[in-house]
């Protein structure tokens, strides 16, 4: 791009910018793209840094039965009302199964009997939604890198989705159904595990039955509800909005440790 | 601080008060302290309640809250503090935006952005913290290095006195502020208030707000201890964002009170004119 070009971009953007500024205040700056770019190095930077202090495998802090929320808030979907969901439902999810597939030497279907079947690691854990309130509760479930270990990944998977029984946005592109995604330091933690209890109990529809994902050093919403497939893949670009998740497709971090 | 004579006649003397790292990190601070209490604004209202402890959400007791409730055909906004309650229509928990009442913590004028959106909030919040403490990690270092806090900051064991503090404390009141020798530093008020922002609360808005951070706990779970939980942390993060909101109008105060062209000129060239005691 030559000189000339370029200066007078930058002269459009700044007069654009301060007209903005006089206009509406900041919005205009907070929906700029380039704002937000620049914005964005700061999630890298959180990643980074957390990572680096974190090391793979320290822990989140878990808690007693006497720390337990006395309700612990229902958020999000609370009652998926796809007839395939409410069909699971109705038949106490005998006839749902777990798919895991993708980049994996050996694809599988687990049932709820199966899940339950297998060795279990119960935590009680604290779930932060990014809106700022708190809740603690005690998830029992099958550690994912166990179940990762058993189908294999092929050595370019990079990322595990987890695609999700409950559109939360109406949409007819089919865009609006919740997934989410992790990495592999995530997807091997320790405490990462596919709860199919809660405080001792089945899963509640409202907290994701029959199965959701636990990955206890992030927010809320990364922790989703009603699986019914998980995917390892090599990138997150092809996957719905291509941000690795509903609400990152949304403006929100992929990273939500902070 | 090197001295400038200008000269007798004039009855001023003009001292390089602020070097330049000092004001340089001073204007980056005044741009991050604004963005992320504005942001952070945003933030609050995606949840516009505070409890104490580990845990906390609707169902639990909350120590402060905003809300919208309706009072026969009309909505009013309701702050509550502990067990009173507050009539904040128009201001708190519902405030008008683009003439139609809404349900919202902090109005739109007190939020980036003005309207509903906690993404865009916490993405501002985060890169301007992230400003923040590196200017911070570098005014720390600069401050140690170059004795900053100890010749400017530090008070003297004199200056420590009741009787001393007391007679500062008058003078403050009535407006009276130092000419002469005692203008070429801060006073008494003045140290202590700038250490208390910059060792106490500015730290602790940091320490809180990592506190708040699932993968924060998980590096240093020992946080949750010093602050009662995740849930107190969020509420001190708060509150200490409401001190240093209240240091900055006391501090801007002050800044137009004593010579409000002297003070900025010091600020963004280094020079600060002092005037002689006799020449008053």
């Amino acid at each position: 791009m030559s000189r000339i070009l370029t200066r007078r971009r930058f002269l459009i953007g700044a007069t654009m910018t301060a007209s903005a500024l006089g206009l509406s205040g900041c919005d205009a700056l907070v929906e700029s793209d380039r704002t937000k770019s620049v914005l964005k190095i700061a999630e890298g930077l959180s990643m980074k840094t957390q990572r680096f202090l974190l090391g793979d495998n320290a822990l989140a802090r878990e808690f007693t039965e006497a720390d337990l929320s006395p309700v612990f808030r229902a958020n999000g979907t609370s009652m998926p009302d796809n007839p395939q969901y409410l069909d699971w439902m109705n038949r106490q999810f005998s006839t749902w199964k777990l798919e895991i597939g993708g980049l994996v030497e050996r694809p599988m279907q687990l049932s709820l009997a199966d899940l339950k079947a297998l060795p279990a690691r119960t935590q009680i854990t604290r779930h932060d939604c990014v809106e700022g309130w708190s809740a603690i509760g005690k998830w029992t479930g099958v550690p994912l890198g166990a179940l990762l270990k058993t189908v294999g990944l092929k050595p370019e998977a990079r990322y595990i989705v987890f695609h999700c029984a409950d559109e939360y946005e109406k949409s007819l592109d089919g865009s609006g159904w919740y997934y989410e995604s992790i990495d592999l330091v995530d997807a091997f933690h320790p405490q990462t595990i596919l709860a199919h209890t809660m405080n001792g109990r089945d899963l509640e529809v409202a907290h994701g039955a029959p199965l959701r994902l636990r990955v206890e050093r992030q927010l809320g919403y990364k922790q989703a509800k009603y699986l019914t497939r998980i995917e390892a893949v090599a990138d997150l670009g092809r996957l719905y909005g291509g941000n690795g998740g509903f609400w990152e497709d949304r403006g929100y971090e992929w990273y939500a440790g902070i | 601080m090197a001295t400038i004579d200008a000269g007798a006649a004039t009855g001023r003397t003009v001292i390089y008060r602020h070097s330049l790292l000092v004001r340089l990190s001073h204007w980056v601070n005044v741009l991050c302290m604004t963005v992320l209490l504005f942001s952070g604004l945003q933030i609050f209202n995606a949840h516009p309640s505070l409890y104490w402890g580990q845990y906390g959400a609707d169902n639990d007791p909350s120590f402060i809250s905003m809300e919208a409730v309706q009072d026969g055909d009309k909505a009013k906004g309701l702050t509550r503090v502990g067990s009173l309650t507050f009539n904040t229509t128009g201001f708190l928990g519902l405030s008008e935006v683009d003439g139609e009442a809404a349900a919202r913590g902090f109005p739109d004028w007190l939020t980036i952005p003005s309207y509903q959106d906690l993404a865009s909030g916490r993405r501002w919040h985060f890169f301007f913290a992230w400003l923040f403490v590196i200017n911070g990690f570098i005014y720390l270092a600069y401050g140690l290095l170059s004795r900053h806090f100890r010749r400017d900051l530090l008070p003297a064991r004199n200056e420590l006195t009741p009787a001393h503090i007391r007679h500062e404390i008058v003078n403050h009141a009535r407006l009276r502020f130092p000419k002469g020798p005692e203008a070429r530093h801060y006073n008494t008020l003045q140290k202590l208030t700038y250490v208390a922002v910059i060792f106490l609360l500015l730290p602790l808005m940091v320490l809180t707000g990592l506190t708040m951070s699932p993968g924060f706990n998980a590096v240093a779970p020992w946080l949750l201890d010093v602050f009662g939980g995740r849930q107190s942390a969020r509420t001190i993060h708060f509150l200490t964002a409401f001190s240093l909101t209240a240091f900055v109008v006391v501090h801007v105060a002050m800044v137009i009170l004593s010579g409000v062209f002297n003070n900025l000129r010091s600020m963004i060239t280094g020079y600060y004119a002092i005037e002689q005691e006799d020449k008053k």
